[in-house]
């Protein structure tokens, strides 16, 4: 049997109430008016970020030397060329030796990626998959997609031992569909007309995937436990489902209203949605709208009972959001406007690559060492002991603090150092199991900031160095979600 | 263990510019100006020189690295000379050089010399953290800056003593009244007025609970002094000041990476009092030391230095500060030149401007601040933050 082994989500902290959007630029286009709100990625994510917090999420308690490869779906790649599955992979402390691949360019892209991974595991050129999808995506100031567009991120581990849910086949059609597109310079999508787009593409493609799915699969609407597809025009969602034959208690929320549209991973955290809600035995269906729809089906087992509860999938993430009030500061996150950072802003040092690669377990993995004579973790990785009753010499073995708790020790907020999102808060955290450290804390007010917080560690953008091109990621504390 | 340094070298002359935002001065006019004053003041001519350190820290945004700087701008004849650079401890470090140039008899006459042009960054505040961290600790520290290393030390002294906020920051309002009311004392001071309690707690933050008068100004300026072999230097004055001890420490990093500081005192502080206190035949500092120049470069950074040298008890020095203890006219008046709070900043001058006022004190010129009769006096130099850091210690007396 092959399938889904695990599952994890991320939506970023910040929710913004379309309302804020539309009444800074609804005087443009009134008819974008769209109710609920959006998730927005903070200043220091991009997809890159994200699709690693998903990540651990779906690798939690999973032996990170057992993956067999990584692909990575995204539109929103941070680069043209620099694998980002790459990135991801060594964040992750995986093993070198895997395969990897980022697909892009649609967002169907996550579909695709889930469809070639089950491919390579059924030929047995891996036994698992890890799958990260992930989009920070930008709409025009004004435009409708700046209201439905989301951040977020999904993973799944695809693999052959401890399916939750069985892959029990797939139908995909294929349309170099118009509707929308980006260009290499584009920040922004571009789009045809709305109505094309709906009528056009959204409203026969996904019926003909799904419809087809159940004919190759020989089944019938009422086999199916949960149908789910991307919400993007909402009024039409139920109508599709209605004409496919599903009853309103088969269709899966398309959580329009409550996240917005996150492309490529949208489809990923609607069937994590779903395998949230299911019981072992149900048959489940999710279709991606990109470039045609792909529709994929599986099948729940009795797996599923020894996660539910126990990840950290959408429906946990939804719950835990804090209010961005301000449309302002949504644009200078996503780089829309350029706020004054002053003389103190702009003194960029160099970024020395050669040194990144040289020590990227230690830099990208935030793996220290634990000293083998006296068990002390430690980082950054020392060959001397830093326990001054011990003092060893390269007696240390790699010690990785990225999925370790931690509480506070120390703390302050900034407003003299730079950072794009004042005041910078930032902390001496001691690890549970032992080491400490200095890092950025970030997803957090400086008013909730106290001695003995909880925190985890969650991948960021450390530093933007635009002239060099180079984006300095590294690990940022947050509080626990 | 050697026998220290007690007794074998001495300051035969100081000098020390205005410091402050010398918008229309450079490194080099600085220099020029605490160089001349330390010489005229020593009775001596650069020819009597035989060997000089340059403490500077910040000069790769100034005048540029290497001991150059120094030699070219004073025209020193092809001496020795020697740029040295330890953080804030910087001017301290340069004193070093000398005063071991001199113990070791490889010496007579000595200059050391401290001096930094912070007002060309184009902003406030130190220059940019992440600029002088090194390649790595740039993309792996966070994004600290000096106020909020220190700040992350006042909430965990508050924490443990089981101060609020509220509290904690009032006490340590009273640590920037005390600097200034001296401060505005002395015309070479950067920042010459009173201010109140009130004042202080109503300042913006700079880095929580630290607020802009919690912290020192940043400012341009030169110091200098003249060392030379403590049984020559009597031939050029009647009073020099000799060097009872001089002590640097250095993080061996466990602050930050072990588990076992607690974040309320400076680990290196203690240990290198130990040291300097020893040296000197000091055994019960809050009675044998007359007067202090701490490094106050921010108001939690003195108060925790009176513990931290074994003047107040642990959590106690809450109770010296309130009682007057450190006042001008207290028992061991601190910062009597209005320290880094109100003189000002240049970082490695400071160590050499701690010196000058303690210099002028104990010979007895200090004008309007003057202490009456000190015979002891201790100069505290740090530099880094409080989870790793330098600290210099001199202790100097007649």
């Amino acid at each position: 049997m092959k399938g889904i082994v695990s599952y994890g989500g991320y939506l970023p902290l910040s929710r913004i109430d379309r309302e804020i959007i539309f009444k800074g630029m609804g005087w443009l286009h009134q008819a974008t008016y769209m109710k609920g709100e959006r998730c927005v990625a903070n200043f220091d994510e991009d997809s890159v970020t994200m699709a690693v917090a998903s990540a651990m999420n779906c690798l939690e308690g999973y032996d990170r030397d057992l993956v067999g490869g990584l692909y990575l779906a995204t539109t929103t790649s941070p680069f043209k060329e620099r694998s980002c599955a790459d990135i991801i992979g060594t964040t992750l402390d995986l093993k070198s030796q895997i395969r990897t691949a980022d697909f892009t360019d649609s967002t169907s892209a996550a579909t695709s990626a889930l469809i070639a991974a089950i491919d390579s595991i059924s030929a047995g050129s891996a036994n698992n998959i890890l799958l990260c999808a992930s989009d920070v995506r930008v709409g025009k100031p004004g435009s409708s997609q700046e209201l439905s567009f989301s951040d977020g991120a999904a993973s799944l581990l695809l693999g052959n031992e401890g399916v939750i849910a069985s892959w029990e086949g797939h139908y995909c059609v294929s349309y170099d569909f118009p509707d929308h597109w980006r260009t290499e310079d584009d920040k922004a999508d571009r789009a045809w007309e709305d109505r094309f787009g709906r009528e056009e593409g959204y409203r026969k493609f996904i019926p003909e995937a799904i419809s087809g799915l159940l004919s190759k699969c020989s089944l019938q609407p009422k086999d199916i436990a949960k149908v789910t597809f991307p919400g993007i025009y909402p009024r039409y969602h139920a109508s599709i489902c209605k004409g496919l034959g599903f009853e309103p208690g088969q269709i899966q929320d398309h959580l329009m209203t409550a996240m917005g549209n996150t492309g490529t991973p949208y489809p990923l955290m609607l069937l994590i949605s779903a395998l949230e809600d299911s019981r072992p035995g149900d048959k489940v269906i999710v279709a991606s709208f990109g470039n045609g729809s792909d529709a994929l089906l599986f099948q729940v087992t009795e797996e599923i009972e020894k996660v539910k509860g126990q990840k950290r999938g959408v429906r946990r993430y939804l719950g835990s959001k804090r209010e961005l009030n301000s449309y302002e500061r949504y644009l200078a996150f996503r780089n829309l406007i350029s706020p004054e950072g002053g003389i103190r802003g702009e003194a960029i040092p160099y970024t020395a690559l050669s040194l990144i690669w040289r020590d990227r377990r230690e830099i990208l993995a935030l793996c220290g060492t634990q000293c083998k004579k006296c068990g002390t973790p430690q980082y950054p990785a020392q060959r001397v002991c830093v326990n001054p009753d011990c003092g060893a010499v390269d007696h240390m073995e790699p010690y990785r603090f990225s999925d370790k708790r931690g509480e506070v020790f120390s703390f302050t907020g900034d407003l003299l150092a730079f950072t794009p999102n004042p005041p910078g808060i930032y902390a001496v955290i001691d690890f549970d199991g032992g080491g400490r450290y200095w890092f950025d804390v970030t997803d957090c007010d400086i008013e909730s900031m106290h001695i003995g917080m909880p925190v985890e560690m969650s991948l960021r953008r450390r530093y933007i160095d635009e002239r060099g091109g180079i984006v300095g990621y590294f690990w940022k504390a947050v509080p626990v979600r | 263990m050697g026998d220290g340094i007690k007794d074998k070298a001495a300051i035969i002359g100081m000098g020390c510019t205005e410091f402050g935002e010398h918008w229309d001065k450079g490194s080099e006019d600085l220099i020029v100006e605490a160089f001349t004053e330390a010489i005229e003041d020593a009775g001596i001519e650069k020819k009597d020189i035989q060997a000089a350190w340059y403490g500077s820290c910040y000069d790769e945004f100034n005048v540029g690295k290497s001991a150059l700087p120094l030699s070219r701008t004073l025209k020193l004849p092809f001496i020795p000379v020697t740029r040295v650079e330890n953080l804030c401890a910087s001017g301290s470090e340069a004193l070093r050089g000398a005063v071991y140039g001199i113990a070791s008899g490889a010496y007579d006459i000595a200059l050391a010399l401290g001096a930094e042009k912070l007002k060309d960054t184009g902003y406030g505040g130190l220059p940019e953290m992440s600029m002088s961290l090194g390649t790595k600790n740039r993309v792996i520290f966070p994004g600290i800056s000096a106020p909020g290393a220190f700040a992350m030390m006042a909430n965990r002294y508050f924490s443990k003593y089981g101060m609020t906020t509220e509290e904690g920051t009032r006490v340590l309002a009273k640590i920037s009244v005390n600097s200034h009311k001296n401060g505005a004392k002395n015309p070479k001071a950067h920042l010459q007025r009173i201010i109140t309690e009130e004042d202080v707690l109503k300042a913006p933050i700079i880095a929580s609970p630290l607020g802009l008068l919690d912290c020192c100004g940043v400012s341009d300026g030169a110091a200098a002094a003249i060392v030379c072999r403590a049984d020559m230097a009597k031939d050029f004055r009647p009073d020099p000041v000799l060097i009872k001890a001089l002590q640097i420490g250095i993080s061996s990093g466990e602050e930050l990476g072990y588990t076992e500081w607690d974040g309320t005192y400076v680990e290196t502080t203690g240990r290198t009092a130990a040291r300097a206190y020893e040296e000197a035949g000091i055994r019960n500092p809050r009675e044998e030391i007359d007067m202090m120049e701490l490094h106050d470069c921010f108001s939690i950074t003195e108060l925790i230095t009176y513990e931290d040298l074994g003047i107040s008890p642990r959590g106690k020095a809450r109770n010296d500060i309130e009682d007057g203890l450190f006042a001008i006219e207290g028992k061991i008046p601190s910062q009597p030149d209005g320290g880094l709070k109100c003189f000002g900043h240049p970082i490695g001058a400071s160590g050499l401007r701690m010196l000058y006022e303690m210099y002028k004190q104990l010979q007895g010129g200090a004008g309007e601040r003057q202490i009456n009769d000190p015979r002891i006096g201790l100069t505290h130099n740090l530099g880094g933050f409080p989870q790793m850091n330098i600290t210099s210690l001199v202790i100097a007396g007649l």
